[in-house]
């Protein structure tokens, strides 16, 4: 991987020593950043969650939504704070791997699809599945496209650097 | 109350997945996001354990929100499992980005049927 390209990990790329400068500058600091999004993140998903309730065998839609919507907003963010601006240190920690990553979950999408198997409901499982992974992965795109677009940039990385 | 639980759980997941993305990341070279692979399948694992548990009756309803809906709920990750995946396929790295979105849907999954299968033998 070259130097200049930007890391695969949204968190943190240590052979980079530009981004190295992000844990050197107090480790504790930016814990309890990534601490306080994660409670942020994760509290608003377990209120949608409460109030979009599902039985086993029934689709997940609140977990589903959660991942989908997510994952478009961190293909946004991580346009605007690398591509777009330069940010503060703690943006990215904050509002990339502590709210949005304590928005989104892998876990209950992973034990939902046992319980609808289990539930005997394989079909809502394959759905749910299937779905949920290329609706993140449709939604990530779309928020780079868009990101890209609403701030000038190409919307195809490679062409504008 | 149980809201209290999720923050608190939340507040635990969130900076163990830095520490735990860090910690597999510095030890190898590959282009592969083996760190966040971890996190999901370890949270997957732990979560299907604590619904198999909850189901036996020997897991309390609110150590599920807390360690469930909190701590694993913030420490697995479907937003940066995402970007990192399309991330690839944008640099170039194609067969790495399905194999990524391959093997962790595989792998968690798979996590999760152990963890219940787990609970259920540990609590018949």
């Amino acid at each position: 991987m070259r130097p200049e390209q930007l890391p695969t990990d949204p968190d943190v790329d240590l052979h980079v020593a530009r981004q190295r400068v992000e844990l050197r500058r107090g480790t504790a600091s930016l814990l309890a950043t990534i601490a306080a999004g994660g409670v942020i993140g994760a509290t608003a998903r377990y209120t949608l969650s409460l109030a979009w309730p599902h039985q086993p065998g029934e689709f997940p839609w609140s977990t589903f939504v959660t991942n989908v919507s997510g994952c478009l907003l961190i293909g946004v963010l991580m346009v605007l704070i690398t591509e777009a601006w330069t940010a503060h240190r703690l943006i990215r920690p904050f509002l990339g791997v502590g709210m949005l990553g304590g928005y989104t979950t892998f876990s209950t999408y992973a034990v939902d699809i046992q319980q609808a198997v289990a539930a005997g409901h394989p079909r809502v499982a394959l759905l749910y599945l299937a779905g949920t992974l290329a609706a993140a992965l449709a939604a990530v795109y779309t928020g780079i496209i868009i990101a890209r677009l609403l701030t000038g940039l190409h919307p195809r990385r490679k062409e504008h650097r | 109350m149980t809201l209290v639980l999720v923050a608190l759980g939340a507040a635990f997941g969130a900076p163990l997945r830095y520490m735990a993305d860090r910690a597999v990341q510095a030890r190898h070279d590959s282009v592969f996001p083996w760190g966040t692979f971890t996190v999901n399948v370890l949270g997957s694992f732990i979560l299907g354990v604590l619904i198999g548990g909850a189901a036996a009756g020997a897991v309390p309803a609110p150590l599920v929100t807390l360690l469930g809906t909190g701590l694993c709920g913030a420490l697995s990750t479907y937003s940066t499992f995402g970007y990192e995946t399309i991330r690839l396929f944008e640099d170039g790295a194609r067969f790495y980005s399905l194999l990524n979105a391959g093997i962790s849907v595989a792998a968690g999954l798979g996590a999760a049927f152990v963890g219940v299968s787990v609970a259920q033998a540990v609590w018949p």
